[in-house]
């Protein structure tokens, strides 16, 4: 294996879309290698479908520049989007054909050769685990199959650059592990993967990620490394009475936010070492029972909220 | 916790639609003040189950008290009782937050002279202070939310439902919520919340695992984190994953291999002491520089597991 890095295959800079008054998109900059997955993860409105369309050069940007595989896509939209496939939140199966029949139809529409089709055909669905639903209409499909049969309709013509908005949305988990496994066996052919999500726990699965809120990308890094680099930490605290605990607690110094969880409650505090012992004290002479208090990992959503808070400091 | 007798009793409810049965037996009880998730993939029964629940569907057999009334036997009595929150909040757009209310308060056959107090506990209780005159088209997801929660709650129902309540809404606005949801149940009332979120179920008090219309796993998120796996949990990294995947799937021991981000996750019989002996066993098969480490389970991981071994039981019956 050589020690060069794996091609860039999407390229933002500056870019930048408002809708009359609202800056819907600011100034966001991002690189995807070929074989690497980037999850863009925020709440709804932060940006993530707009920043999307304009990558998949369905929308103008004001300003700024995107390169999809070395081409230019504001100058040459239609040769960017060759080497290109755009999921949609809500990708249009028709209903009323087969599996089949829906693969059939966006290979005639991404101008994939007839005598080609078929065995693309064969190997996506082999790979996402419906080979024996061919036949079944897309309309009866559950919800987890459809977003199956839309990613393998997405991929039908070998697309380099995979651009995924929110695709396992209302999707259970086990339907939403098999998605990701797909995604794992595109990414080891080489396929850059640019995938919106709201579920934090599912942002821990990609290689890189960017944290986007009001059409800011915060903060930019492997899962691993934001969590490092999270502000503060969180001390679990465990407790029959989670609500005398927050009551008694988030008012603290060196407190930043407290949540009730099953077993107790979350504190996340500026600094474990001094919180600590504080929190101790005053649970003793609250009289609270804890029978436990101490640090433990953050997640990806503690993380996400830490730096939504700690705002004023954008990814440079 | 009090000894106070359960808010929900469900005895070996089944339902059938014809030949397919949705719902094959399940039997849990629900303490005043508890709040717990419903977990399961989309079709377990989990619907089916609220409905009955709510006295919008009989069971086939079996039966359920909620509030100490038979469901089968006086739906509306159940109904005055509960509260109910859907996904698809139906909240009327052109009319304000207040306005909203006050219809749903009509629906619900609050007391005119109990009216304005009522009101005000539920934008009190919600959290909608300061928005009463906004109009609900121009509130955000989180306002609607919240404000779909206080028109569930504004007959001081003692038992609320809420079927996937956070579908869509930003993580801010999802802690708040779950922080009303916790003052709720502190205040006995009884939640029943079902949810997609792995991390949302970890604030449930217990959760319910349902599949194929069965309860396959009913405990606290430490619970089931704990004795679902059937083996240790382990997370191997290197450079080449793909060959790690191959060489994993062919060592004996091992329950189940998948990539997780840049990682694989294994899942080993603990007889086979892979936690110092994997590493050798990659070694040995081409993959040399191969770290393994022990890690916790996520609720996501217990759940996949349950499901995966509820399902292959249930095509061996």
């Amino acid at each position: 294996m050589s020690g060069a890095p794996p091609a860039v295959a999407i390229e933002a800079g500056r870019l930048s879309k408002r809708f009359g008054a609202k800056t819907a998109v600011d100034k966001l900059g991002l690189t995807v290698r070929q074989g690497e997955i980037f999850g863009l993860v925020g709440p709804d409105g932060a940006g993530k479908t707009t920043a999307m369309r304009m990558l998949a050069s369905v929308m103008l940007p004001d300003e700024g520049t995107v390169t999809i595989d070395g081409v230019d896509a504001l100058a040459q939209p239609e040769r960017a989007k060759r080497h290109l496939s755009y999921m949609p939140q809500r990708f249009g199966l028709y209903e009323d054909l087969t599996v089949d029949e829906n693969i059939r139809f966006y290979a005639d529409v991404f101008e994939v050769p007839s005598d080609a089709w078929r065995a693309r055909a064969d190997a996506l669905l082999a790979m996402s685990g419906m080979a024996q639903f061919r036949q079944r209409l897309a309309g009866k499909l559950s919800g987890g199959m459809k977003q199956k049969l839309g990613l393998a309709c997405s991929l039908v013509h070998t697309p380099r650059v995979l651009l995924l908005d929110e695709p396992t949305t209302g999707v259970d988990p086990v339907s939403r592990r098999e998605f990701w496994q797909i995604l794992y066996s595109l990414r080891a052919e080489g396929v850059a993967i640019l995938i919106a999500t709201a579920y934090l726990d599912e942002a821990e699965r990609c290689d890189r990620l960017a944290f986007m809120n009001e059409g800011i990308m915060l903060e930019c890094d492997s899962p691993d490394a934001l969590k490092a680099h999270m502000p503060g930490a969180i001390l679990d605290v465990i407790s029959t009475d989670p609500h005398a605990v927050r009551d008694a607690v988030a008012s603290l110094p060196g407190v930043r936010d407290v949540l009730i969880v099953g077993t107790g409650a979350h504190v996340h505090v500026d600094d474990a070492k001094q919180a600590l012992p504080r929190i101790m004290e005053k649970l003793g002479a609250s009289g609270i029972a804890a029978s436990g208090v101490s640090e433990t990992p953050p997640s990806m959503e503690d993380v996400f909220l830490a730096f939504v808070r700690g705002r004023g400091k954008p990814a440079p | 916790m009090t000894t106070a007798s359960p808010q929900i009793v469900a005895q070996a409810l089944v339902k059938r639609f014809g030949a397919f049965e949705a719902l094959g037996g399940v039997s849990f009880e629900v303490a005043p003040g508890e709040v717990m998730g419903f977990l399961g993939p989309n079709g377990a029964g989990k619907s089916t189950l609220i409905r009955i629940l709510c006295g919008l569907l009989r069971p086939s057999s079996g039966r359920a008290l909620v509030a100490g009334i038979d469901v089968a036997k006086d739906p509306e009595g159940v109904r005055k009782r509960i509260g109910y929150m859907s996904q698809k909040f139906s909240l009327y757009n052109d009319l304000s937050v207040i306005e909203n209310l006050r219809f749903f308060g009509g629906i619900y056959g609050v007391p005119r002279q109990d009216m304005e107090a009522r009101l005000r506990f539920a934008v009190d209780m919600a959290g909608l202070a300061g928005q009463e005159d906004s109009l609900v088209a121009t509130l955000a997801g989180g306002w609607k939310q919240r404000l779909a929660l206080g028109a569930a709650i504004l007959h001081r129902p003692t038992i609320l439902f809420l079927d996937e309540p956070t579908s869509g809404v930003d993580p801010q606005s999802r802690r708040r919520f779950w922080n009303l949801i916790h003052t709720l149940g502190a205040e006995g009332v009884s939640v029943l919340v079902s949810t997609h979120y792995m991390d949302e179920a970890e604030y449930c008090n217990r959760i319910a695992l349902i599949n194929r219309g069965r309860l396959v796993a009913l405990g606290t998120p430490a619970e089931l984190k704990q004795r679902s796996l059937g083996g240790e949990l382990l997370e191997v990294r290197c450079r080449n994953l793909g060959a790690a995947i191959e060489a994993l799937r062919r060592a004996p021991g091992v329950r189940d291999a998948a990539v997780f981000g840049s990682t694989v996750h294994v899942v080993a019989d603990p007889a086979a002491n892979y936690r110092a002996g994997l590493a050798h066993y990659l070694a040995g098969h081409g993959i040399a520089d191969a770290g393994v480490r022990p890690i916790a389970p996520t609720l996501e991981d217990s759940f996949v597991s349950l499901v995966q071994a509820s399902s292959s039981a249930a095509e061996a019956r």
